[in-house]
């Protein structure tokens, strides 16, 4: 369960969301300077609210009241970039280890080769990233974030810097990660087409403010 | 004529010693103020960088004079050290390997600063949300990254520490076998009648040494910066 309360200043910008999600994907839906990746920064602990309530399964991981805010690194969560983010000086093995690394996590091979087997990526694992095409770099980011085991996994627009060719290739891998993953995930897009194939739960994002929630059915011109 | 003598060797092995003693010292230190420097603010931030690059803009005799007067036996310093600790930097090769520490420390910062200030935030953010811990961020992260900085800031700071002349004789004098390096090994062959030969050794030793140096730092840059481009 992910249940968001806050405000938070940006300049000009004022965001200001509340919503409670227990969907697998909930989609976080808008036009780009909607508010989407400060919300899911929020989410993630790398920005800090100016207040409010963020709680990821139960643990309360911000609460401006009571002055708690947990470090990104605590939170436990994985993060999808939109640019990938994989570590240059790192092979893929290395970068897919990470998290697991960091975390202090035993060695789960069997997760490991499920992981690798799931993205399709055995075949890049000694390369890297310097190596690897857009849409490569992607599903590595992916199974990296995976390999931390987080309780929550954030994806913002992990999509959108690649052409529709790209997207084609890994939109599958996001639908097989939604159905046999077992992680939930919060998916950042303007894209409405994709989140109707990959979302369970919407929330739409309009000028900081939440315009709508709900099912898929929101993203219908219908449905407004 | 190329007959090195053993008060030349003595001098070639002190200058080695001192300036390879001073970078191993000031880099640990040089990478963690170039990494305060570059990623953070805080009060008295553009004095801490002023004191930094102090000893380049000061006369090197000002600083060695500075050094003598805090550091010297009876200085402030120096007087606790040597009481207390039983350290003492006076007319000792470790002075002269603090003085050239310090002087080259302006050219050990720079680079490792501008190599931090390049790294992409957003690689250590991604690490972070992987579970890193700041320190971890830093280790695992930021300083594998800032590594041909790191490699550049050593290599000059060290040719700058083995041809460090004005602060060190002023700190801790010229005494062969103690203090003695190629610079004022030199500066006192010159001074005398028949030194010229055994001065222009010294010189060629020092241009050779140099010149490695350059070509080692040159070769370590290249490799540093393939690995971290991910090649």
């Amino acid at each position: 369960m992910l249940r968001v309360d806050i405000v938070k200043q940006l300049g000009e910008f004022t965001l200001q969301a509340a919503f409670t999600s227990e969907g697998r994907v909930t989609g976080l839906f808008g036009a780009s300077g909607a508010g989407k990746t400060s919300l899911i920064n929020i989410i993630a602990g790398l920005l800090r609210p100016d207040g409010g309530i963020v709680e990821i399964d139960g643990e309360t991981v911000d609460d401006t009241a009571r002055g708690i805010h947990v470090p990104a690194w605590r939170r436990r969560i994985g993060y999808v970039f939109q640019d990938a983010r994989l570590f240059p000086h790192l092979s893929v093995t290395q970068n897919l280890d990470y998290g697991r690394r960091m975390n202090r996590l035993p060695d789960d091979r069997a997760q490991r080769e499920r992981v690798i087997e799931l993205l399709d990526i055995g075949s890049l694992l000694d390369r890297r990233p310097g190596k690897l095409s857009g849409g490569e770099r992607q599903r590595v980011a992916l199974g990296r974030a995976l390999l931390a085991k987080p309780r929550l996994l954030l994806l913002d627009e992990p999509l959108g810097g690649l052409d529709e060719g790209r997207k084609l290739e890994i939109l599958p891998y996001l639908v097989r990660l939604r159905d046999e993953a077992n992680v939930p995930m919060v998916y950042v897009s303007h894209d409405a087409a994709e989140l109707r194939q990959l979302a369970t739960q919407i929330v739409m994002l309009r000028e900081g403010r939440v315009t709508s929630f709900g099912g898929v059915k929101v993203l219908s011109p219908t449905g407004r | 004529m190329f007959e090195i003598s053993p008060t030349e060797w003595t001098a070639i092995l002190l200058s080695l010693r001192v300036a390879v003693v001073a970078t191993l010292v000031a880099t640990p230190l040089g990478i963690g103020l170039a990494w305060l420097l570059a990623r953070h603010d805080f009060w008295g931030k553009s004095l801490v960088d002023a004191l930094v690059h102090l000893p380049l803009v000061l006369p090197p005799v000002v600083t060695g004079y500075l050094l003598l007067l805090t550091l010297g036996r009876r200085g402030l310093v120096g007087s606790w050290l040597a009481d207390h600790l039983g350290i003492v930097f006076a007319f000792r090769w470790t002075g002269a390997a603090v003085a050239c520490g310090i002087m080259s420390f302006p050219l050990l910062v720079r680079p490792i600063r501008l190599s931090i200030e390049a790294i992409d935030r957003k690689l250590e953010q991604a690490a972070e949300t992987l579970g890193a811990p700041p320190w971890q961020v830093f280790l695992t992260v930021t300083l594998p990254l800032a590594l041909p900085g790191v490699l550049a800031g050593m290599v000059l700071g060290f040719a700058k520490a083995i041809g460090e002349f004005g602060a060190t004789i002023t700190f801790v004098s010229n005494i062969p076998g103690e203090t003695q390096t190629i610079s004022s090994a030199i500066y006192a062959l010159i001074q005398t009648p028949d030194g010229d030969a055994a001065a222009g050794r010294l010189v060629i030793i020092s241009i050779a040494i140099a010149l490695g140096a350059l070509v080692a730092a040159e070769w370590f840059a290249r490799r540093a910066t393939a690995r971290v481009h991910g090649n």
